[in-house]
């Protein structure tokens, strides 16, 4: 009886729902990309850091994690300030950005939020998503609106990259259907075509993914070792167990 | 080695102890998985309280530091990442332990005479430890961490006349502050752990005088051997210190790879909207408790009245606290009680599981039938008890075990 | 372990005893070592853990100071290491004079181990003109008071540091007076000269970055 019920535990785990006004669209993480990492960065930094902090990362730290290192192992110094520190923080400093926060809320209406741990608390899929959800809407004070985050403070900074994005009404939809009854069709591609676009993105999430939880890269492989020291520990105990209850008094 | 320990002893109980609780401590011979979750609890006290200790030393119990201290611990302090996550599934494991304990307990009869007062004493650790639990909860100041302990003190506001006078103390503010989270503080670090130590210390104790039960809920000393040890018994140490170390083992092995390979198990061990700071303003869209509280949680929300859901929501854990008197069946274990008390096991056990879930999702029609309808089936099961337990047709065991 | 003691009419001898008794203890030694050896591991992350953290080693950084504007005799002291640590621009007069009182000194070749080794010289210093000194006494750990002017302190004052808590002084390299409660000399921190006015006070010369 107690194993139905242990069933009954397991398939009730795994039926979890998503509840989503919109889909979200899949992305493939593979955080230990150690390129895609440093083209994530990259791209951040270009193009987030201006207004996004990453406050609970240090520039060291990040650096010896993408491999920006010499071959001694020690941070190269001038490889990480030449591409990734545009502020004038040191090595050793938090990613803070350089915006006083006065004037973020004077533009923006609030301080644009920090993005340390955005990937574990929204989790990668939606930050794609909503990169890739931002249209044209003359309505909005910076003339973008976003699919995911209707009226987003938010400015359509990869706009240049992807082109010009209309929204419009979808020909059949059905009522109850919780979707989104929107579609963005891209009208005037930019600098990126969209399979180079999705391919951007998926390395800044990746790196966004990593900068959530940088010990990633490492708690697998000590976690395997711990797993068969255990292991091994576990089959001499049993023996032992084995030969002690062989003669039971 | 033998010097030391006979100074010890002339000075100490230690060899008497050691006999009397281990070495020739006589333990029914036949006890199965289900009789390792005691230990296992065990382990992960003094897992929660040494990685506990140790975060105390890097964490910061004040609204502006607690949020960046623990991502201090997460990234900065060597190791404090594993220091944390050994924490956070201790937690839950600690919780997962303990409810399979209580299952035993409920399979075996373990509460009924003479062990009333170890269930007492196991019903007191656990709604201590739920205690403990939530106030721990809010060190980290996530957004769930706020709003779950601005949900559950509101809860005391139910109270009529004292309600609103009282969630004000408990908070120390007028809403979940500062004060909140600094009196939390001292009651999750120091508190709550030295209540609990003492009273596992009394529950051992309240256990040992009376001896173990087993699985088909005889009573071993009823047959003793010339030197007065119960023939089906056998010392606990060296037969089940072996046997417990392998079960140990076993958990650790589940344990740590939780640990390293998954420790937020998909948002049900840590919480993915406390990844935000604390924000009074923005409730997250889904509030949940951590999953071991969300029986209890779905319950509460079955009941359209705020005090009369608090009600049902307090009588499911304190309905539990009268099985030994409840129980009314001749024999102790499932193995020899009737049909009806089986299936009445197999349908609370649905139903708390049913009420779990549901507690963790968002409330809509047909969900909220289930949950009433579990409800009822979760407390039907012990307010029908003393019917069926007394008047059921049930086997008559044998006086030794087989 | 303690054997147990039970009645005959339930035992079952099964196997021979020798083999059980090697196999035995064999087993219990390896459960035994396998322990030890992840209680060890076990122990690394809690020990591990009180290092300096980052950020313990961000706000340990080397302290870069610029010290072209600085006049003769004049003391400049900047924080490293929540330590003051000093910078003397040393007269040609003190640098002249530093040596005449060698003999009231308690170490003045610097035997103890206080300073770097590029600082291990007559002017415990890289350049002459430039003394670096962690600003802390050696005697129980408050911050002497820089004393520069001849007989200042009483006729026979060279010219030093004089701590005001228990009366210890230094001269002007930082070395310790004898009959004075300090045991020791002044330390000298690591630092290097990046250019002709620039310091690094907690780097030795020859080392690059160290990034963690």
């Amino acid at each position: 009886m107690s194993r139905f019920v242990m069933c009954l535990l397991l398939i009730l785990m795994c039926s979890l729902p998503a509840l989503a006004n919109v889909t979200l669209l899949p992305v493939r993480i593979e955080v230990r990309d150690r390129a895609a990492l440093q083209r994530g960065a990259k791209f951040f930094m270009n193009y987030c850091s201006g207004c996004h902090s990453l406050k609970y990362l240090r520039y060291n730290r990040m650096a010896k994690d993408l491999g920006l290192t010499t071959d001694d192992g020690k941070v190269d110094k001038e490889l990480l300030v030449s591409n990734l520190i545009f502020t004038r923080a040191s090595m050793r400093d938090p990613i803070e950005i350089s915006m006083p926060a006065v004037d973020a809320r004077q533009w923006f209406g609030r301080v644009p939020p920090d993005l340390s741990l955005t990937a574990r608390e929204r989790g990668p899929a939606w930050l794609y998503t909503y990169l890739k959800s931002f249209y044209k809407d003359t309505k909005r004070p910076f003339g973008t609106n976003n699919l995911l985050m209707p009226d987003v403070a938010m400015p359509n900074v990869l706009a240049p990259l992807i082109g010009e994005v209309m929204a419009v009404e979808k020909t059949s939809r059905s009522v109850s259907s919780p979707q989104s009854p929107l579609d963005l069709v891209l009208v005037t591609p930019g600098e990126m075509s969209a399979p180079r676009f999705d391919s951007a993105l998926q390395d800044l999430v990746t790196f966004l993914v990593y900068t959530a939880e940088p010990v990633k890269l490492v708690r697998f492989r000590i976690g395997v070792f711990v797993l068969l020291f255990l292991g091994l520990w576990l089959l001499v105990a049993y023996l032992l167990k084995k030969l002690y209850w062989q003669k039971l008094p | 080695m033998n010097v030391l320990l006979n100074w010890i002893d002339a000075r100490f109980p230690l060899l008497s102890t050691w006999k009397s609780h281990a070495a020739e401590y006589y333990v029914p011979k036949n006890l199965n998985f289900y009789y390792v979750f005691g230990i296992l609890a065990f382990v992960v006290l003094v897992l929660q309280l040494l990685t506990g200790l140790w975060l105390t030393m890097f964490y910061t119990p004040t609204v502006t530091g607690a949020f960046s201290s623990i991502e201090y611990i997460m990234r900065d302090v060597s190791y404090g990442w594993l220091i944390r996550y050994v924490h956070t599934t201790g937690a839950s494991a600690f919780f997962i332990v303990l409810y399979l304990h209580m299952f035993r307990g409920l399979l075996y009869g373990s509460y009924q005479k003479p062990r009333e007062l170890v269930w007492l004493l196991g019903m007191l650790l656990f709604i201590l430890l739920m205690a403990e639990a939530f106030f721990g909860y809010l060190l980290p100041w996530g957004q769930m961490s706020y709003w779950g302990a601005q949900v559950i003190t509101s809860l005391f506001g139910a109270i009529p006349y004292v309600g609103d006078s009282l969630v004000t103390w408990l908070r120390g503010d007028f809403h979940v502050g500062s004060a909140t989270l600094q009196r939390f503080f001292a009651l999750h670090v120091i508190g709550i752990p030295l209540l609990l130590v003492v009273l596992v210390y009394l529950h051992v104790v309240a256990l040992h005088k009376v001896g173990s039960n087993n699985p088909q809920g005889i009573d071993i000393h009823e047959h003793l051997d010339d030197a007065g040890k119960p023939l089906d018994g056998i010392p606990f140490h060296p037969y089940y210190t072996v046997k417990d170390f392998v079960a140990v083992l076993v958990f650790l092995m589940g344990f740590f790879a939780v640990v390293f390979f998954i420790p937020d198990m998909g948002g049900y061990f840590l919480e993915f909207s406390n990844f935000a700071p604390a924000d009074p303003l923005v409730t997250p869209d889904h509030i949940s408790p951590l999953w071991y509280m969300t029986p209890f949680y779905a319950m509460l929300r079955v009941v359209p009245d705020k005090l009369f859901g608090v009600i049902v929501m307090g009588g499911g854990i304190v309905t539990l606290l009268f099985m030994p008197w409840l129980d009314k069946s001749p024999v102790r274990s499932m193995h020899y009680k009737g049909v009806f008390s089986k299936y009445a096991l197999a349908f609370f056990i649905i139903s708390f599981f049913t009420l779990g879930y549901l507690g963790t999702v968002d409330i809509t029609p047909i969900r909220q039938l289930v949950a009433r309808i579990c409800t009822v089936v979760y407390f039907s099961y012990f307010i029908l008890m003393p019917f069926y337990s007394r008047y059921e047709a049930h086997q008559t065991p044998s006086s030794r075990i087989s | 372990m303690v054997d147990t003691s039970g009645p005959e009419s339930e035992r079952q001898a099964i196997k021979p005893e020798p083999v059980d008794e090697t196999r035995r203890r064999f087993l219990l030694t390896s459960t035994s070592v396998l322990g030890g050896i992840g209680a060890l591991c076990a122990l690394t992350p809690f020990v591990a853990s009180w290092m300096p953290s980052a950020k313990a080693e961000a706000s340990g950084a080397p302290v870069e100071v610029d010290l072209s504007k600085m006049e003769p005799g004049q003391q400049v002291t900047v924080e490293w290491r929540g330590k003051p640590v000093w910078i003397i621009r040393r007269t040609k007069d003190m640098l002249r004079h530093l040596n005449d009182a060698n003999a009231r000194l308690r170490d003045p070749d610097s035997f103890v181990a206080q300073q770097p080794e590029y600082a291990k010289n007559r002017y415990r210093s890289i350049k002459p003109d430039y003394l670096v000194l962690v600003g802390i006494c050696t005697h129980l750990g408050c911050s002497p008071k820089y004393k520069p002017y001849e007989k200042e302190m009483g006729p026979d004052w060279p010219g030093g540091f004089y701590c005001p808590c228990h009366g210890s002084s230094f001269d002007l390299a930082g070395r310790v007076f004898k009959d004075v409660p300090a045991p020791i000399n002044l330390e000298v921190p690591p630092y290097r000269f990046v250019g002709e006015h620039v310091i690094i006070i907690g780097e030795d010369e020859s080392a690059s970055d160290k990034g963690r």
